[in-house]
């Protein structure tokens, strides 16, 4: 790889949900193994532990596997990262667990993905995880899925089968909120479509995955139209050289800021103007999401952390009262009328449980009014009052203003993923 | 219309910094981990943009085993003073005299474990509420299902079965008194792009991890410095060859490659061609499968 194609990069995430029989972890071994991005040690040490478990060849799982417990039982207990590039893009996979107690893991995966790959076994069809995956991705709003139909060594590469599961999977999706499905029936275990095309399904003549990972369109994904900047840390020198310097550390969340914009300060509801925008290396004509910058104004205005810069004639809403879709992650269910303290950009402050008004069932997709109990792993819908004002915009027009996360004050573990409707 | 999308390592150096000011925000007394290596190089220059311009606010501190390899310290002093920050030195030596720890025997002795002790110490007695470190989750599979804000227990101990979640990009640094975080900016970063990054930031490293010659032996296949730290067994001897380091750490574990490198363009062709992960050359992890994983659970970095 040259110097000049890797500086050209970009960043694509994503995740990949299923449970161990689904094919998940060899899928990502051969991703992997096939893009050259294991190395020799990698593959001496997982070739040992292959052999000392008497498996036959090398067991790409392995590679997936980090903590001795997930070793021992085969399983994969927590979200784990890892990493592969090609000549086009840095990947960043998110690898969770598929079982349906470990929807928590899989939705904590989905929070920073732009793509969710779903393993379907062409020997079951569109079955429950299918489903649960799905609607997970669709909550979440992971922009771009791409239905993996494995083992299709196993059902005689046939095109009926895969063709069948298209329509079923369609169909099912069309509940959902997913803008841009693909669909590639594989062989993870030989290498079918994965990176190489495959030889045994002439029939197909779509791109494989790697092709499709490395091309698809991501750079739409953010939202460069409505300008917020959540105020992270205010950037203050007192140093001779810049004595008055009072500018405003964050990371645009949406939008695009330039000196001279009309700019208000929520939820204050003061005016000013951009001054400049400066980094270490000077200063920009312009900012947008995912940018980390700071900001400086016309007025000395009192801001601080948690305050958001907006353009004027574009607001968030600002309220006390919250409605969300929210995944319970504690063995502690939510309490209705219970307090937590919540994060929402850089805001914190402290909210209460006002109403649940119901539960999913995640395997159905059937909304449970009379169930109103969440516990771990469960989603539902609830309203939050917080104590104070919030700046946001519903989660499916940004992920950044519209995400929030509950804390239980005691343990001070977080224990709510909340997606603001 | 241009497009608005950065490169890869534009938006990874963004997530970065806004991590590193999360810290600042969250955290009453967080400290930098410095250890003169390139990754905690790469952090602190990150630290440095995030602030600017106001300088890094907050200390870094180097643990000192004792057994370092003279061109990092040198570097380590000059670079602080570079970049405007205040060191702190928490000594491993200082941790044998006081009886805190005992020194390794044998030939393969190292100070590398008796550090966690040396950190632990320095973190309650300087009080930091936060420790942030240059580690990546493509070094090693225990690190995979690291968090970037990583929950320390009053002891240290990291407990990787009971970890917070972590959503999108909202760090919860909520803690009771005693306990503290370890936080780690460049989880993201695969070795690659931390060579990247130095590239096209200009980054100036020590001359440990260019081509040298330096006298070395040889020790179950790995090439060791020759140092007043280590003792050659009967069967081995010195020699002289052109090396570099592809990690920084101790000189009784940091493995050296045969390397022309000069250039970090040359490094780069080098790591893109290589077939042996950076930690390959670590002995500290191949003590034992999940050797890594032990020694993070106890508090190491």
């Amino acid at each position: 790889m040259t110097t000049k194609s890797y500086l050209d990069m970009e960043l694509l995430r994503f995740t990949t949900a299923g449970s161990v029989d689904d094919g998940k972890s060899t899928l990502i071994g051969r991703l992997l193994y096939d893009s050259k991005s294991i190395f020799q040690d990698q593959l001496e040490a997982i070739e040992h532990t292959s052999k000392q478990r008497g498996e036959e060849g090398v067991n790409l799982a392995l590679l997936t596997d980090g903590l001795r417990a997930e070793r021992e039982q085969g399983i994969t207990i927590d979200v784990a990262y890892r990493y592969f590039a090609t000549p086009k893009r840095k990947f960043i996979i998110a690898d969770t667990p598929g079982h349906i107690q470990y929807t928590r893991n899989m939705v904590t995966g989905a929070s920073t993905a732009n793509l969710a790959i779903i393993l379907v076994d062409a020997r079951n069809g569109v079955v429950e995880q299918t489903r649960r995956h799905s609607f997970i991705a669709s909550l979440l709003e992971i922009p771009h899925i791409i239905v993996c139909i494995n083992k299709m060594d196993l059902v005689n590469w046939s095109e009926d089968v895969f063709e069948t599961i298209k329509s079923d999977y369609t169909s099912f999706a069309s509940k959902l909120d997913v803008r841009d499905i693909h669909f590639i029936p594989i062989s993870a275990l030989k290498g079918d479509n994965v990176v190489d095309p495959s030889q045994n399904m002439l029939w197909y003549n779509g791109s494989t995955l790697l092709y499709l990972l490395e091309n698809i369109h991501i750079a739409s994904d953010v939202n460069h139209i409505d300008a917020r900047f959540p105020v992270q840390y205010v950037v203050r020198p007192y140093s001779d050289k810049y004595h008055d310097y009072r500018g405003y550390a964050g990371r645009v969340a949406g939008g695009i800021f330039r000196p001279g914009d009309e700019v208000e300060i929520l939820p204050s509801g003061f005016s000013s103007k951009v001054k400049s925008i400066d980094t270490f290396e000077g200063p920009l004509a312009e900012a947008f999401a995912p940018m980390s910058v700071c900001i400086t104004l016309e007025d000395d205005i009192d801001i601080s952390r948690g305050d958001m810069i907006v353009r004027k004639n574009n607001k968030p809403e600002i309220s006390q009262d919250v409605d969300l879709m929210i995944c319970w992650m504690n063995e502690k269910p939510m309490q209705l009328n219970g307090k937590y303290a919540f994060k929402h950009t850089t805001r914190e402050a402290r909210c209460v449980i006002k109403d649940v008004k119901y539960k999913m069932d995640i395997s159905t997709m059937s909304r449970l009014s009379d169930d109103k109990n969440l516990g771990k792993n469960d989603i539902g819908r609830i309203t939050i009052r917080t104590t104070i004002p919030v700046m946001f915009d519903s989660y499916r027009k940004n992920r950044i203003t519209g995400s929030i996360i509950l804390i239980d004050e005691a343990t001070n573990e977080t224990v709510g993923a909340g997606m603001i409707v | 219309m241009r497009a608005y999308n950065l490169t890869h390592l534009r938006e990874l150096e963004s997530e970065s910094m806004f991590v590193l000011r999360e810290v600042a925000a969250q955290f009453e007394r967080p400290v930098l981990l410095f250890s003169g290596g390139k990754d905690s190089i790469v952090v602190s220059h990150l630290a440095r943009k995030a602030f600017w311009p106001a300088p890094i606010p907050f200390k870094l501190m180097h643990v000192d085993t004792g057994h370092n390899f003279s061109e990092a310290i040198e570097y380590r002093d000059w670079w602080a003073k570079e970049i405007n920050a205040t060191l702190v030195v928490a000594s491993v030596q200082d941790s044998i005299d006081k009886g805190r720890v005992a020194e390794e025997k044998g030939y393969n002795a190292s100070r590398n474990v008796l550090q966690t002790t040396t950190l632990l110490d320095a973190i309650e007695e300087n009080k930091f509420d936060c420790a942030i470190g240059g580690a990546r989750r493509d070094e090693e599979k225990a690190r995979a299902k690291e968090r970037f804000f990583s929950h320390r227990d009053e002891f240290g101990q990291w407990d990787p079965k009971n970890q917070r979640p972590e959503l999108w990009n909202i760090f919860n640094g909520r803690k009771h008194i005693g306990e503290h975080f370890r936080v780690f900016p460049i989880s993201n970063w695969t070795e690659m792009d931390v060579w990247q990054y130095i590239l096209i930031e200009k980054i100036p490293l020590p001359g440990l991890y260019f081509t040298h010659k330096r006298k070395v032996f040889n020790r179950d296949g790995v090439i060791y410095s020759m140092s007043n730290f280590m003792k050659l067994k009967p069967e081995e001897k010195e020699e002289e060859m052109i090396v570099r380091f592809r990690t920084v750490g101790d000189m009784t574990c940091t493995g050296a490659v045969l390397s022309e490198a000069s250039t970090v363009e040359d490094i780069i062709a080098e790591v893109a061609a290589a077939r042996t992960t950076e930690r390959g050359s670590r002995q500290d992890d191949k003590r034992s499968e999940a050797a890594m994983e032990d020694r993070k659970k106890q508090g190491y970095f």
